[in-house]
Formats: C-alpha cells, structure tokens, sequence
C-alpha cells in the first residue's frame, strides 16, 4: 500500500504518480490522504490499481477514468467520474451535480444520494445511486444504465436517446419522450447483475423501467411543444 | 393609374378623354416592398407549406461591416517600406505560451477553423490536414470526435472540447496538440450543434453514440460546467489529464467579446479563439445565422481591449475567425491586435465546395454557384459536406489538400506584401495605426479614425 498525502505533495506530483502506473506497476494499492475536497484528483488514470481517497473530494474526481478503481471514503463534489471510460468509482457518502456525466464505461457506484443532472449525457456507462438523484437526471442520456434505488426528482431522462433507466422509488416527473416501459427478462438480467457488483441490496423486480419513446428522434412540427 | 377628369363628361367622351391620356401617361412600374421582398415571401411560402423553420450551413449572408471597411495606409514620408522580395517579413506565430509546456508553433498565422466529420466527410477532413500541413499551421476536430484520417495528415491538431462529447476520451485528448473548449460559435453563439439524418451513417452514429438516422441536435451548454468558476476547474482537469503540456483554447462566440474574453483569460485559456457572425456552421436555422451574434469586425476591437486591460494581450494569443477570406482581411485583423486567424468557409471553397462545376446539379437542388448552403442534406455535389460514399468519392483529399496549401500560401504572400507595404518585418508588427476606416461604421468599431480625418466617431475631434 502506498500512501500520498495530497496536502504535502500536491494534486500535480499525485497525478502525475498515478500516471505513471500505466506500464505494469506492482504497486496496485494506493491512499490518498487529506484529499480535503480537492478539485481533479485521481484524473485520467489508465491502470488497473486501486485508488482509495480518504475524506471528501472537489470536482471531477476520476475524470476519464480507464481501468482503475478509485474509491471515495467520503463525498464527491461535481462532475465526479465524467466521461469514464472503464473502471469503477465507489463514493460512500453523496454526490453533487453531473455525476458520471458523459460516462462511455466503468461502473459508477453512489452510497448516498445524487444530486442534480446525474448521468446527463451518459455514453455507455452504468451508474447505480444507492439513495435517491435529483432532478434533469439522464438528460439526453445514450446509452448505458442508470439504476436508482430511491427516488428520482424532476423532468427524469428528458430528450433521452437508448440509455436505460431503472428506479425502485418514485418519480417526481418524466422529462421530454421519457416513457415507463415494460421490464422483460433481459432487464432483470442486467439489474442484477448491477446490483451485485455494486453491493445494493435489492432485488430487480423491485424496480420499474424508463427509457424512450423515440419520439423526438426525427423532427416534427406536431411535437414542437415537446422540445 | 390613369383617372378620370371629370364625372359630368358623357360616356363616349369619357372613353376617348381617358384613351387620349392613357395615350399618353406612362405607367408606373410595379413596387416591390424593401420589407416583403421576393426572397422574404419566399420564406414565407417554404415555412406556411413545411412547418419547420429553414436549416442550413454556412454563415450570415447578410451585409454587415467587415474588413473591407478598412484600408491600409502603406507607406510615405514617415513610415519607409520593405523590399517586396529581399527584405524579411516574418510570418510564424506562437500559441499556448501562457500555461503549456508545448505550445503550438506555426509557419503562418492562418489555422482551420473547427469542422466536424460528420457535417463534412472523411477524405475532406483528411484533405483538410494534408493542406494545413503542407502550408505549416494547424487544423481543428469538430463536433464528433477525432477522426484517423485528420490526426494522420495533419501534424498539429486541435481538439475541440464540446458540450455534446461526441467521441470524447483521454488516449485522444492525449494525442491532440491542443485542446479547444467550445462555448460558442459565431454563426450561433448560445446554440449547440445540429447534423441531421441524411448524414447519420453508420460510422457517424458509432463515433457519435447514437442511433443511425436521427435528428442529432447536441447540447448548447457543458453538461459538467456552466459558468466560469466551474470552466477554471474543469481547465485545471484537462491540464491535470494531460500533464500540462497542451495549450487550451477557449472558442467564443460574438456575443459580448469584452466580458467572454475577460472571463476565458480569467478561467485559465492560453489562448481565445472569437468567432464572428460571419463564421459558418454546417446546420443551424437561418434566423439563428442571421440574427443573433455580432459581426466579426465588430468583435475585435472589445477582445483586445479586454486583453490590454488585463495586461496579457501577446501573452493569451488570440485568434479571430468569421469571414476571412485573404491575406487582406488576414492583416487588418492582426493589425487590430489578433494574433492569428482561423479560416472555415474559405478553406471548404479551397477544396472545391460551391465550384462552377457543378452548376448543373446545383440547379437540380434548386440552387446555384455561390449559394448552395444546404449542406445538412449531405448531397453536396461536390462531395465534400457528405456522408454519401458515391459523393465523398468525387473529392480527391490530395488534390484537395494541395488546393488548400496553395491558398493558405497566396493568403500569407499577400498579407506578407501589405505588411512590406507599412514598413513591417512581421505580421505581428501591423498595429492599427497602419489603417483607416472607409465608414463612420467601420470606424467606430475598430477605433481607427475615418479616411481623410484623424477623428473616431464616440472619441472626439475632427
């Protein structure tokens, strides 16, 4: 395990180490001590190692994420895991805004709840909020799975495209072409298979699917009052 | 009109009374309204038979004041001239010395403005980075992601940093020479991007994440940023990503270049990249083109100031597109105070776009040489703004590439002859002295004084 105190060497040194795991490293584990809500930690990692940050951090923590597993022992500020590529971000207490926004890949596990706009513009990613998400959540999400065990605030999954959205709890509103859609088996397979990997204790039947009406995919006059 | 004279002649006489002076009153020629002309009823007709506003590329047609409201002096008794062919005049220009570790170093002060694969095909993006190169600049990503065919041809790439992400990842970010953070666009500065159906192929829609054919209309704003506290984080991330070593450009719209200008310097940019209205995109609604952003010239002289006020004018470089079309128009925006320009439409007419031809299947659309702007349809005849692989096949990204390296060399011969003309040994050496206004317009946008006097109209004097 090695250990880097933030505070001493400062976010450059810390990345830059972190960076350089890229060619096989033998030091896979890593502590990040006095994170002290720090912006940019742990961003753009491409190695299979294990990063834990010990207390809360700023934004865009694991931004660009590939391969590494970087685990929150506190809360995430903005933007935390935007555009991940692959991997896995644990945050243990909440979220704020845009969580995994833009995401391609990876899994993105939240303990506590999210804030506004999480997923917004997801790409491929999968996302599992333990608590609840608020509003504007998977704004013009692509692709990928959002899975919410709480509830979900307004305007959910408004001008989505074929992402997929499940939740457990309710929904304030739906946004613009979002629709309840029918859970088939293929749907339970993928929810429990997320809830496993990320340590959610509920069961897939639980939970209700949205996703597109796929009305807005091509212009229409008719529709206008819709955009 | 012709009228009667008077209600008390009989019939008979009437008739031949008003014959006798129809005889003789011209008629007077039909009036077309200045207000409803035929190009506006036109509109009128296309909007009440579709129900969808007018979508096109390109950028504002209208007439607004450009370059060609200025002149320059050249020499005289006061200011000697340089030897046309002897004398040096430098042309290369620095950009990212603010914060990179690797700035972009260019032979001439004349890059390729952003365009997407996707709006344009991939052997034009290719062409696009074989002519930027040979001519020693740059060209620039668009709204899609990075492309092989452009990184391979071209040795300075920059990647644009937009609202939707499309193809967004770090081993790209990485690879880029720079990064461009998109806020805006001068032919729609507060709009997102827009590539209709006709050009979602496969490929596009795999880069883009998307469903083959739809409507893509991207987002107008970052999804993980909105203001510029949050953009001076989201900067330090992509340093963070990319260990400090590319210079980030911060593209603006003509909104408000004082206060844009302002607050991309005060967020950490390297460079500021203002698009006037003027600048073309490839799909957008022409009310959006025409009526909202200011004109190019327009947007200099605040971007300037703002620079000078914070006393980083040279050191965050900036880079003025929108309506470039020769080395003229190159000198009057560096000696205003940019440091380079950046060239779209022209460099699309480099390659062939809007060539006499194809007049013939121009006037099968329904257009003509020079006007043809539909290019969201994805039929351009001359195979450039396309995803159809029979069009995309007519375009040659060598010949192409040459055409654009020929023109960007002409553009710096002559911005290299007007600045020899005003005594200058680099580009960068025009300053506005060596200009004056042609119209009270011109003048009191670029503060040069208008011709024949010393005076700037809001500055006093005459």
């Amino acid at each position: 395990m090695q250990t880097f105190d933030l505070a001493e060497q400062g976010l450059r040194a810390l990345n830059q180490t972190l960076h350089a795991q890229k060619d096989s490293t033998n030091q896979t584990a890593w502590d990040i001590v006095n994170a002290k809500g720090s912006h940019a930690i742990a961003v753009g990692l491409d190695a299979p190692i294990e990063v834990n940050v010990r207390g809360s951090t700023g934004y865009y923590c694991g931004g660009m994420n590939k391969q590494a597993t970087v685990h929150i022992h506190g809360s995430a500020g903005p933007g935390v895991g935007e555009n991940m590529m692959s991997g896995t971000i644990i945050i243990e207490g909440d979220a704020s805004q845009y969580a995994g926004a833009t995401g391609r890949g990876g899994l993105l596990v939240i303990k506590g709840n999210a804030s506004s706009r999480c997923g917004i513009s997801m790409k491929g990613i999968d996302i599992v909020v333990h608590g609840s998400i608020g509003h504007m959540s998977a704004f013009m999400a692509q692709s990928g799975n959002l899975v919410v065990l709480g509830d979900a605030g307004d305007a959910l999954g408004d001008s989505l495209y074929e992402a997929r959205l499940f939740v457990r709890g309710s929904v304030k509103s739906l946004g613009a072409d979002c629709v309840k859609k029918e859970m088939r088996a293929e749907h339970l397979e993928i929810l429990a298979d997320l809830l496993e990997r990320a340590d959610a204790d509920a069961k897939p039947e639980e939970f209700t699917r949205y996703g597109s009406a796929r009305k807005l995919y091509n212009f229409h006059i008719d529709n206008a009052s819709a955009y | 009109m012709a009228r009667h004279g008077s209600s008390i002649i009989s019939t008979s006489t009437t008739r031949r009374h008003t014959e006798g002076i129809m005889d003789e009153t011209p008629r007077t020629l039909p009036r077309q309204s200045a207000t409803f002309t035929n190009e506006i009823n036109s509109e009128i007709r296309r909007a009440a038979a579709t129900g969808i506003y007018d979508i096109r590329g390109g950028g504002a047609k209208r007439r607004v004041p450009h370059f060609d409201d200025l002149l320059f002096l050249g020499a005289s008794i006061s200011r000697y001239p340089l030897e046309g062919y002897r004398e040096t005049c430098d042309t290369r220009v620095t950009l990212g010395t603010r914060f990179a570790s690797k700035p972009i170093e260019l032979d001439i002060p004349v890059t390729i403005a952003g365009m997407s694969f996707g709006a344009l095909s991939g052997p034009a993006k290719e062409a696009l980075g074989r002519g930027a190169t040979a001519a020693g600049t740059s060209t620039t990503t668009g709204d899609g992601g990075m492309t092989e065919e452009e990184r391979g041809h071209s040795k300075m790439l920059v990647y644009q940093y937009l609202p939707s992400r499309y193809g967004m990842n770090p081993d790209d970010l990485r690879r880029a020479d720079a990064i461009e953070i998109v806020v805006g666009q001068g032919a729609k500065p507060g709009g997102g991007g827009m590539l209709l159906g006709q050009k979602i192929s496969d490929r596009v829609a795999e880069m883009r994440n998307l469903p083959k054919g739809i409507d893509q209309r991207s987002a107008c704003r970052h999804p993980d940023w909105t203001g510029p506290d949050d953009l001076e984080i989201k900067i330090l991330e992509l340093r963070e990503i990319t260990n400090w070593e590319k210079p980030v450009y911060i593209k603006i719209g003509g909104a408000r270049p004082y206060f844009d200008t302002t607050l991309a310097v005060k967020a950490g940019a390297d460079v500021v990249v203002l698009d006037g209205m003027q600048g073309g995109t490839a799909a957008t609604q022409d009310v959006f083109i025409e009526h909202v952003g200011q004109p190019t010239l327009a947007c200099i002289r605040p971007a300037v100031q703002a620079l000078q006020d914070l006393g980083m004018h040279r050191e965050v470089q900036l880079v003025v597109s929108g309506g470039i079309r020769h080395g003229a128009d190159t000198a009057k925006a560096l000696a205003l105070g940019a440091d380079a320009v950046a060239i779209g439409t022209a460099a699309l007419v480099a390659l062939g776009d809007n060539d006499p031809r194809w007049e013939e299947e121009y006037q099968a659309l329904g257009t003509t040489t020079g006007a043809y702007d539909d290019w969201h349809e994805g039929r351009d005849p001359a195979g450039i703004t396309t995803q159809d692989p029979d069009l995309a096949a007519r375009f040659d990204p060598v010949a192409g590439g040459r055409r654009l390296a020929n023109y960007l060399r002409v553009m710096t011969l002559e911005a290299q002859t007007i600045a020899r003309a005003c005594g200058k040994n680099h580009l960068h050496n025009l300053e506005p002295e060596d200009l004056c206004a042609l119209t009270l317009e011109a003048s009191a946008m670029t503060g040069v004084p208008l011709t024949g006097t010393n005076w700037v109209p809001g500055q006093g004097g005459f």
